[in-house]
């Protein structure tokens, strides 16, 4: 008989914000000693009270958006009751009954074609602590606890381990495109939700939830010999299935039961008195709307429909700040190949002059905007675009306002300089042939003879541009 | 009581009672299992009284986390005959200028009505419970004592008001007091239903307290309303279970109190807590678990919330006819000393008449031995009246 997997999952995915869910610690990532990153709040002390960091909101709805959800206008926090040393309060600030978004869907492109996975709900919560066992004895770190987590719940429609580790892979870019998360080794986790049942069966099996692997390889290992467990467990009869939870061990490649204990104790969720409701409402949903990056898999095909490289295009994928720029610009009315060119191009180099990345790169959509179209509509030429933009990335000048100061939008007369210059290709008649022959060195022979002519009195961009009009035709 | 040490102070000294912490004053309110916690920092009220010049005198103790009648139960208390709450005790002796409390299940209304001194409840959400040992955040407030109602304006004045680190903290960002305003017209009700469940002294208190607001043209009539007992039922239900989880943070673990001898850690929560907590706090801790468990959830702590808006539509319609409720504070004017194991159940009587401004968060005022309580806000109705009767005779 063939059998199915039925796979549904909880991934945990820790937040990009500076500083924790319910306090103003920040940094844990980069604290070099345990609880370096900790304050009366965040340590469980009495008197402190949690107060909600906007942020958290903000990029949980981005994730819902991105993953096609409902968003809640009206959301609220619950408290979770268990004991446990990392667990400072011994209750954990989660979302029960009003999850921020529900009901959304992220669609596949596997080897068996489009497939879509349907998302229950996203809701927010605060991370625990950790044990660390020094000899004998368990000491706590708090550096952990309160860092805020999305817990991303699907339904079960997972069909083979492929779909699961494609459907992760795209929550990582997607959270990486969205500023969401930076989804780095252990900053994603996940619980895998597991039944088997015979193919063409519409009723699941028995279920077992296999908790808190990090690493998308041992996710993958784990599926294979969970379902290949299930499979025997009802084709041999080798053991009777029970809905538990399970732990993956990465030595042994197997899954192994966890005490009943761990798994049927009862939290006692009920409301957190001390967190208001949170309302959304149209004007804050319509701005984290605004900053919600297309889905990865469109914008590629926008960008390359628009004639933008491959090359430029993952540059652009992979880095949000200059793919968003470029976004904006096209939006003020420019081209997006030529958009590319100006940021990928022009301002990389610029930046790389000055020791800088494309992700330094801090320059608003409408000084760009205003830089390209002097340029675009003739009023400057593409060297002097050059220079405004490197003056406004490395000073930060306004760019019409320095063009207008250094006179670039001048028309200069060029008369008198072409005068002199078609002297001086008459006087060197020979490295002018000599070029148009081929010889491509003879080049900087006439544009020094150039300079030489017109000593200071014309600007080198100039004299290049108007010898190559004079040579090149 | 703990000793105390009276600074000078050109504004005046404050007690602060144990619930309320204060920067490196051991605060453990009233338990064991808080034994030599030392904050690192004090409360806003706190801070807000010390920045405009006023002195904290010293700690006042109080009841195991507030839970019990007026402070007879501290691990750190001695056992008195007379029960009365130390920081009323101190105001009502003139040795302090005011004194603030924790008003979360009416020992600090309570205890204020026995020693005769003033005390208010304000609206919730009006002072910031930040450095507040919490129990029942959603129906606890800090409070003051003081022994006439311009020394609460005057406290209030500077305590209440926006504070970012608490979330339910309001946003106004201050407040104005007013004891003076006109009362004549003022309309109050008795309510029948509280009034038999006092004996005659405390009647007694109730009737002369409306004589008193008669002579001064306050309209006030007695009448049925039978929201009280529903509401302190309510309340007790989210007190239990807000106190259960709020004091679980109290493991031993971190700071406190943490038993001698332990195997392992199941061993040292359950030791800590059996030896930490005293038998009045263990039965709030099995009420608030089981109204929170799987099984009861729906009936008991689902349902609380749900009456907790019925109840605040009842007092809604009551005070569109009235602007305040008069009611006994007390059964008695004074309490004798009873055994712990009783104290659920006494607390949970008495606490008919305080439950109701916790449980919707509407102010309430004790003076001259009775309880006035408001609509939202109305703090200085309630303070405009009492001290109306404050000055007769004067």
């Amino acid at each position: 008989m063939n059998y199915e997997m039925v796979i549904g999952l909880e991934t945990h995915v820790e937040l990009n914000t500076k500083s924790k869910i319910f306090c103003s610690c920040g940094g844990h990532s980069s604290a070099n000693e345990p609880n370096d990153c900790v304050c009366p709040a965040c340590s469980g002390m009495p008197g402190m009270l949690p107060v909600m960091n906007k942020k958290v909101v903000e990029l949980a709805v981005t994730a819902g958006l991105m993953l096609n959800c409902e968003i809640s206008r009206y959301t609220t926090f619950d408290k979770k009751n268990y004991y446990y040393p990392d667990l400072p309060c011994a209750y954990q600030i989660t979302q029960l009954n009003h999850p921020i978004c529900t009901n959304g869907v992220v669609t596949l492109k596997t080897s068996a074609g489009k497939r879509d996975i349907r998302i229950k709900q996203i809701h927010m919560e605060e991370d625990a602590g950790k044990l660390v066992h020094v000899g004998k004895a368990t000491c706590v770190d708090f550096n952990r606890t309160s860092v805020p987590l999305i817990e991303i719940v699907t339904q079960p429609d997972f069909r083979s381990a492929e779909e699961v580790l494609t459907y992760l892979n795209k929550l990582k870019s997607m959270f990486r495109s969205g500023g969401i998360s930076e989804c780095e080794e252990g900053a994603m986790r996940c619980d895998v939700n597991i039944s088997v049942r015979p193919e063409g069966s519409t009723e699941f099996g028995v279920r077992t939830e296999i908790k808190n692997m990090a690493s998308f390889e041992a996710i993958e290992k784990a599926i294979r010999f969970e379902v290949q467990r299930h499979i025997d467990a009802i084709e041999f009869e080798t053991e009777e299935l029970v809905q538990e939870t399970r732990r993956y061990d990465d030595a042994t490649g197997k899954t192994f039961a966890m005490r009943n204990k761990e798994t049927e104790a009862d939290y006692r969720y009920f409301p957190d008195a001390n967190l208001m409701p949170i309302i959304i409402d149209d004007e804050w949903l319509e701005q984290i709307k605004a900053a919600v990056p297309e889905e990865v898999d469109a914008k590629v095909d926008t960008y390359k429909e628009a004639g933008i490289s491959e090359k430029e295009v993952d540059m652009l994928i992979a880095n949000h700040n200059a793919s968003k720029l470029l976004d904006e610009v096209v939006s003020l009315g420019c081209g997006a190949k030529n958009v590319a060119g100006w940021i990928l191009t022009d301002a990389v180099s610029i930046l790389r002059k000055n020791g800088k990345l494309l992700g330094d790169l801090d320059i608003s959509a409408e000084d760009l905007a205003a830089i390209i179209k002097l340029v675009d509509d003739g009023e400057i030429n593409r060297v002097s675009g050059r220079k405004i933009l490197a003056a406004v990335i490395e000073e930060g000048v306004d760019p019409i306002a320095y063009c207008k100061d250094n006179k670039l939008d001048e028309k200069v007369d060029t008369t008198v300089i072409e005068e002199i210059m078609d002297k001086v290709l008459i006087e060197n008649a020979q490295a002018l042939e000599d070029y148009r022959n081929g010889k491509v060195k003879a080049k900087q022979a006439l544009f020094g003879a150039c300079m030489r002519a017109l000593k200071n009195t014309a600007d080198t961009d100039i004299i290049k541009e108007l010898l190559e009009r004079k040579i090149d035709n | 009581m703990k000793e105390y040490t009276v600074k000078i102070s050109d504004k005046g000294t404050i007690a602060v009672d144990d619930t309320i912490l204060v920067k490196g004053a051991q605060c453990a309110a009233g338990s064991r299992i808080l034994e030599g916690f030392k904050p690192l920092f004090s409360a806003e009220a706190v801070t807000r009284l010390e920045d405009k010049g006023y002195v904290v005198a010293g700690k006042t103790q109080v009841g195991e986390f507030g839970l019990d009648l007026v402070g007879e139960f501290s691990y750190y208390g001695e056992k008195a005959e007379d029960l009365k709450g130390a920081a009323a005790q101190l105001v009502s002796k003139g040795d302090v200028k005011a004194a603030l409390g924790v008003d979360m299940n009416g020992a600090t209304r309570r205890a204020a009505a026995l020693s005769c001194v003033d005390f208010l409840k304000p609206t919730y959400g009006t002072v910031s419970r930040y450095g507040v040992v919490s129990c029942a955040a959603s129906g606890e407030q800090v409070g003051v004592y003081a022994s006439n109602v311009e020394g609460i304006k005057e406290i209030m004045s500077v305590i209440a008001g926006h504070d970012d680190k608490d979330g339910t903290s309001l946003r106004k960002a201050a407040y104005d007091y007013d004891t003076s305003l006109p009362v004549a017209g003022k309309k109050v009700c008795i309510i029948k239903e509280l009034l038999e469940k006092a004996d005659e002294e405390t009647r007694k208190r109730v009737e002369d307290f409306a004589e008193k607001l008669r002579s001064n043209g306050v309209v006030v009539d007695e009448i049925s309303c039978d929201i009280f007992d529903i509401a302190n039922t309510t309340w007790q239900i989210l007190m239990t279970a807000e106190t259960c989880n709020n004091v679980s943070r109290y493991d031993g673990v971190k700071f406190g109190y943490r038993a001698q001898e332990y195997k392992n850690i199941d061993e040292l929560y359950v030791k800590t807590r059996t030896e930490g907590f005293n038998f009045l706090t263990k039965a709030v801790i099995l009420y608030g678990s089981d109204t929170l468990s799987k099984n009861r959830y729906d009936d008991c702590y689902g349902k609380a919330l749900k009456v907790r808006r019925v109840v605040a539509e009842k007092y809604a319609e009551l005070m569109k006819e009235y602007d305040s409720v008069l009611t006994p504070v007390c059964s008695k004017t004074a309490y004798a000393s009873y055994d712990i194991s009783d104290a659920f159940e006494i607390v949970f009587k008495e606490s008919v008449f305080t439950a109701v401004a916790n449980l919707i968060g509407v102010p309430a005022l004790v003076s001259g031995g009775v309880q006035l309580m408001g609509k939202h806000f109305d703090e200085s109705v309630l303070l405009s009246l009492a001290g109306s009767t404050e000055r007769v005779g004067e």
